[in-house]
């Protein structure tokens, strides 16, 4: 037995390259130019009408082209063509069709045409449902007995084509947003927008019933009198009034253009058994195609052969050609050929392979946060030393997200819009010192919010301009929390001494209303309480699951809660529009969960939606952050910071929070990657050799026994 | 034997019937169809979830019905119209349906059988011989200081997480040593250095509990009079332990070992997941963590099955092991 154990641990040594025992990617690839990424959760959706969470966009937006595409250098946020070869052309017409001037008032705007027109010569990336016999007829669609008697995987497929990208291809998604197939998350959205959307999907609602759910339901059949195809490469849309956001939509997947024959082609018999779907194998004219879908355990992208021929931006911000972001101004994208994504579910192990080298970049959990980050003298976080040494780097970024806790403005004791309320909200707004929060249970990984909007965000003020009177003023040029005497004065103001209601005697009690899980809820609950119980409120937490969360806001049965907003696109009326009246939870089940409501907002809100960025529009937005910040609707709590590492062969590059599809801009050192990776995994072998010395000992050991006895048996044999 | 077995598998029916509808009330006592869907829309877009989508939601995934009993049917339909009838029933035909994400259910299950097996059956042997042969040894030594060394040894084992073991095996063979790939996992023979930590942490997290029960199986063996009446006839004590003894030994071990064969297709919920192996365990998890209902439903009813199936066998491997035991 010890032998084969010896052979097993020989034949395994054998079958290693020497050197790198745990790479954990098959030799082939030593040396290619692929980026290692890894992925937590399997993506939910990367069907570009359904698809709109961060993790699914990380691979989608590699894959498929929206209209549009954010500048990946340039800051703020800019929009510039990615699959149309210029930017749409934008017409406002009145009521009888006649064009009206670009700064023509909004209420005279009866309807806004985009006119999309899209760059000849896009290609698809190769695909199966392409595929035409000599006859023209799709090869694939129908699939026949025969063909799936050898298809048991993606890659059985033995033909694929590919074709141009047309106006249609849009067309037909755009009807797809309104497929109860599809079930997009937009839908209600651009139903009030795009003409005609909203009438379709009632129409589709009522047809895919007889058809069912996984049967081809041919869209294009349907009219749309919001989209026209005008030509092979062009196409209108026309909106209901003016909806100057809608440009950003065109940056997003929801309108990457998807083929009619893809379509039908999922929706074959037998398709959705294979999991050969839109949502597993996505198809675009992206940098890079899915050539692995195994979500389980790795995502494979590889090179778009076909690629139209972006090139590197050849400008950016000041400062970018210092830090080594124009050093590859004009070369072909993308710069890597391959991106493999290996499912990570446990932070450990994830840990463990980026401190190996095989990982190109990683977050920061708080787990690992020690290890990769040291908060210098300046109070500013930089790579720990032993990072450093290892030549990793740390990125900062701000994300366009903002923690709040927000009052629900129709409770009798912490809403309305009475001096007594609004004095309790200021005090409770002084009271609550996040700086604390972002240092004890952030890591310093936060921004203090003085309003709603983010850095980026047109409308944002840094610095003293910024400032949140009400809970903050500036002393000798700093900026600082008002104290809590402060707070104190304004609850005796209104009406609260020492905690109690001076009118009735019985003391504050406030409902915390959360849905906190893990191992650090408990200790967020606990810190708002002691927050409060400085101004002598007594906090009651209300823990509940995501769902009984939602049903309490959608009825009004919450008093103070935590909630997040992270922005759709970068535009200040992503986030005013959660404190327009119009849209509040409780009478229209519309975003703004604390059903606030205040006339002068909202007229300024409604003026300032339809505004390009102008110093108006940014003078309007100082008005609209001044009154939230009287008001108090919200506890303005922090912007959360992302902080990730990136090895040291990794090219420089730039974060972009509002744009996941940037891989195509990376480039990477390989030979320092193989160089480095080479030296900090060279297996210790010593503990083998002892082992190996211990079984041979014992070996030995049991020999000389058997021996012996052997010697006597033999000795008393002859006796 | 046979009419043994066929009763068996008869009462097994209730019994899946019965899990199933137990299965189905725990579930939908804590979310409403409602709650499901709006939690599934709201993990994936966090935002603009309207009470249509919500709606849509419920008719693309079947949810759309009501839960036990259809007021607004007639006959039997008031019970086959049902999200009861129309999830559950169909698993007896071996139908789970799609997951919420759209994903096919038996496809998956299919797909990750065999990364849990690959894990699960080398671990399973490998463990199982490892603590046949320490409680042998414990009892060969019994009531010496290697004995009390063993009995220390395992009580000091049984008490550590077996997350512990995972972690440190990953430190110290993976990262510290590099030996082998800290997680991942490869299909075909090239999977075997993925293979090979996740084994022997599952083997060391096990020894602890299972050699200390072979040990006190084994004791109890070594009092009875046939081992007397061996040792008086002169047999060795070493033929006494390792043909006598543990023969006699092995029928109670059966009973425990031969019902979690059936159970290793479904995999390990912990070590799948630290080491990214994309088998069952971790697609229970996932369901968990999810809540995607259809998974939890048809991994229920398959460990329920293979449940029972385990007992069956472990039936009919008493009977083998001891021929005294006769199935009637």
């Amino acid at each position: 037995m010890k032998s084969l154990v010896l052979i097993f641990l020989l034949s395994m040594l054998a079958g290693c390259t020497p050197g790198r025992m745990n790479d954990p990617y098959p030799d082939s690839e030593r040396g290619s130019n692929t980026l290692y990424l890894g992925f937590v959760a399997r993506p939910s959706h990367l069907d570009p009408a359904q698809s709109y969470s961060d993790d699914a966009y990380e691979i989608l937006e590699q894959i498929v082209v929206p209209p549009l595409q954010y500048s990946y250098l340039k800051r703020p946020y800019i929009l510039e063509p990615d699959l149309l070869d210029r930017m749409p052309l934008v017409t406002r017409l009145d009521a009888t069709g006649k064009p009206l001037p670009a700064a023509a008032p909004s209420a005279q705007v009866a309807e806004t045409v985009y006119e999309l027109h899209v760059r000849p010569g896009t290609f698809y990336q190769p695909h199966p449902a392409f595929v035409r016999r000599a006859d023209g007829r799709l090869r694939y669609t129908p699939m026949t007995a025969e063909d799936w008697s050898h298809v048991r995987r993606w890659q059985d497929f033995r033909h694929t084509a590919t074709r141009e990208v047309v106006a249609a291809d849009l067309a037909h998604e755009i009807r797809r947003l309104a497929s109860p197939q599809v079930n997009s998350p937009v839908l209600q959205l651009m139903g009030e927008h795009i003409i005609g959307l909203q009438a379709l999907a009632d129409r589709l609602q009522h047809d895919a019933g007889r058809v069912g759910q996984n049967q081809y339901l041919d869209l294009d059949r349907y009219p749309l009198p919001g989209v026209e195809v005008v030509d092979r490469y062009t196409l209108r849309i026309r909106l209901k009034g003016v909806y100057p956001q809608f440009r950003y939509w065109l940056a997003m997947p929801f309108f990457a253009p998807v083929p009619a024959e893809v379509d039908a082609f999922y929706h074959q018999p037998g398709m959705q058994s294979h999991n050969f779907s839109l949502d597993w194998h996505p198809v675009g004219s992206g940098p890079y195609m899915l050539t692995l879908m195994e979500p389980n355990r790795r995502i494979e992208l590889t090179r778009n052969p076909l690629f139209h021929g972006e090139r590197y931006p050849t400008e950016g911000e000041p400062g970018d050609r210092s830090a080594g972001l124009l050093a590859e101004a004009g070369r072909p994208l993308p710069l890597i050929d391959r991106v493999v994504f290996s499912r990570e579910k446990e932070v450990i192990p994830y840990w463990n392979k980026f401190l190996q080298g095989y990982y190109d970049l990683s977050a920061i959990s708080s787990d690992n946060f020690d290890e990769a980050v040291r908060i210098n003298a300046a109070g500013q976080a930089e790579v720990a030393p032993a990072m450093r040494r290892r030549g990793i780097r740390l990125v900062k970024a701000v994300l366009p997200t903002i923690q709040y806790v927000g009052f629900n403005m129709l409770d009798p004791v912490v809403g309305g819009s009475s001096e007594r309320s609004r004095k309790l909200r200021q005090a409770i707004a002084i009271a609550v010192n996040y700086e604390d929060f972002i240092a004890i249970f952030l890591n310093g990984r936060g921004q203090i919010a003085q309003d709603p909007l983010p850095p980026g965000i047109f409308g944002h003020q840094e610095g003293v301009q910024g400032v949140d009177p009400v809970v903050y003023q500036v002393r000798n040029g700093h900026v600082v929390r008002r104290p809590i005497s402060a707070a104190l004065q304004l609850m005796r103001e209104a009406g609260y001494s020492d905690g109690r209601d001076v009118q009735t005697g019985r003391p504050l009690v406030l409902y915390y209303d959360n849905t906190f899980t893990g191992p650090n809820a408990k200790a967020y609950v606990d810190w708002m309480v002691q927050q409060l119980a400085r101004i002598h409120v007594q906090l009651v937490p209300r823990s509940m699951d995501f769902n009984h969360f939602q049903d309490n806001l959608q009825h009004g049965n919450v008093q103070m809660f935590v909630a997040g907003w992270n922005a759709d696109y970068p535009d200040p009326e992503n986030f005013f529009a959660l404190f327009y009246g119009p849209n509040g939870k409780v009478a229209s089940n519309g975003e703004n969960d604390t059903n606030y409501r205040n006339p002068q907002f909202d007229a300024l809100f409604e003026q300032m939606k339809y505004m390009d960025d102008t110093p108006e529009r940014a003078r309007i937005i100082a008005q609209m952050n001044a009154i939230l910040q009287q008001d108090v609707p919200w506890l303005f709590g922090f912007y959360p910071l992302e902080y990730e590492l990136e090895q040291p062969w990794v090219g420089p590059r730039k974060i972009s929070t509002m744009n996941r599809g940037t891989i195509k801009y990376l480039s990477l050192d390989i030979a320092m990657r193989e160089r480095l990776r080479e030296q900090d995994n060279r297996p210790v072998l010593w503990p083998l050799a002892w082992l190996a010395g211990l079984l041979a000992l014992l070996l030995l050991v049991h020999l000389l026994r058997h021996l012996r006895r052997t010697n006597r048996k033999s000795s008393w044999d002859d006796a | 034997m046979i009419n043994y077995l066929v009763r068996r598998l008869l009462y097994a029916v209730p019994i899946l019937i019965g899990v199933n509808l137990l299965t189905f009330w725990l579930f939908f006592m804590v979310n409403t169809p409602d709650d499901i869907a709006r939690m599934h829309l709201g993990r994936q877009h966090q935002k603009h979830v309207s009470m249509a989508a919500i709606q849509q939601w419920k008719i693309a995934h079947g949810y759309d019905l009501p839960i036990f009993y259809n007021p607004s049917r007639n006959g039997i339909g008031h019970l086959t119209d049902t999200l009861f009838a129309e999830k559950s029933l169909a698993m007896f035909a071996m139908d789970f349906g799609a997951a919420d994400d759209g994903s096919d259910i038996a496809t998956e299950i299919r797909t990750r059988m065999g990364p849990s097996l690959m894990i699960a059956v080398p671990a399973f042997l490998l463990g199982l011989w490892t603590n046949l042969s320490l409680a042998l040894m414990m009892v060969w030594f019994r009531t010496s200081w290697q004995d009390r060394l063993g009995v220390a040894a395992a009580t000091m084992l049984m008490s550590i997480s077996s997350l512990f073991f995972i972690i440190g095996g990953q430190y110290l063979f993976a990262r510290e040593w590099c030996w082998v790939p800290v997680s991942g996992f490869e299909p075909g023979l090239d999977g075997w250095r993925f293979v090979l930590l996740p084994v022997l942490v599952s083997v060391l997290a096990g020894i602890g509990r299972g050699s200390r029960w072979y040990r006190s199986v084994f004791l109890e063996e070594i009092g009875k009079d046939y081992v007397r009446t061996a040792r008086s006839k002169g047999l060795s004590e070493a033929r006494i332990l390792f043909v006598h003894v543990l023969r006699n030994g092995l029928i109670p071990v059966l009973t425990t070992t031969v019902a979690v064969i059936p159970l290793l297709f479904m995999g390990s919920l912990l070590t799948e997941s630290f080491f990214g192996i994309p088998g069952l365990g971790a697609y229970v998890v996932e369901a968990l963590q999810g809540e995607d209902f259809a998974v939890v439903r048809s991994m229920v009813f398959i460990g329920s099955l293979l449940y029972v199936l385990g007992l069956i066998l472990t039936d009919i491997a008493y009977s083998v092991a001891d021929p005294r035991v006769r199935l009637s």
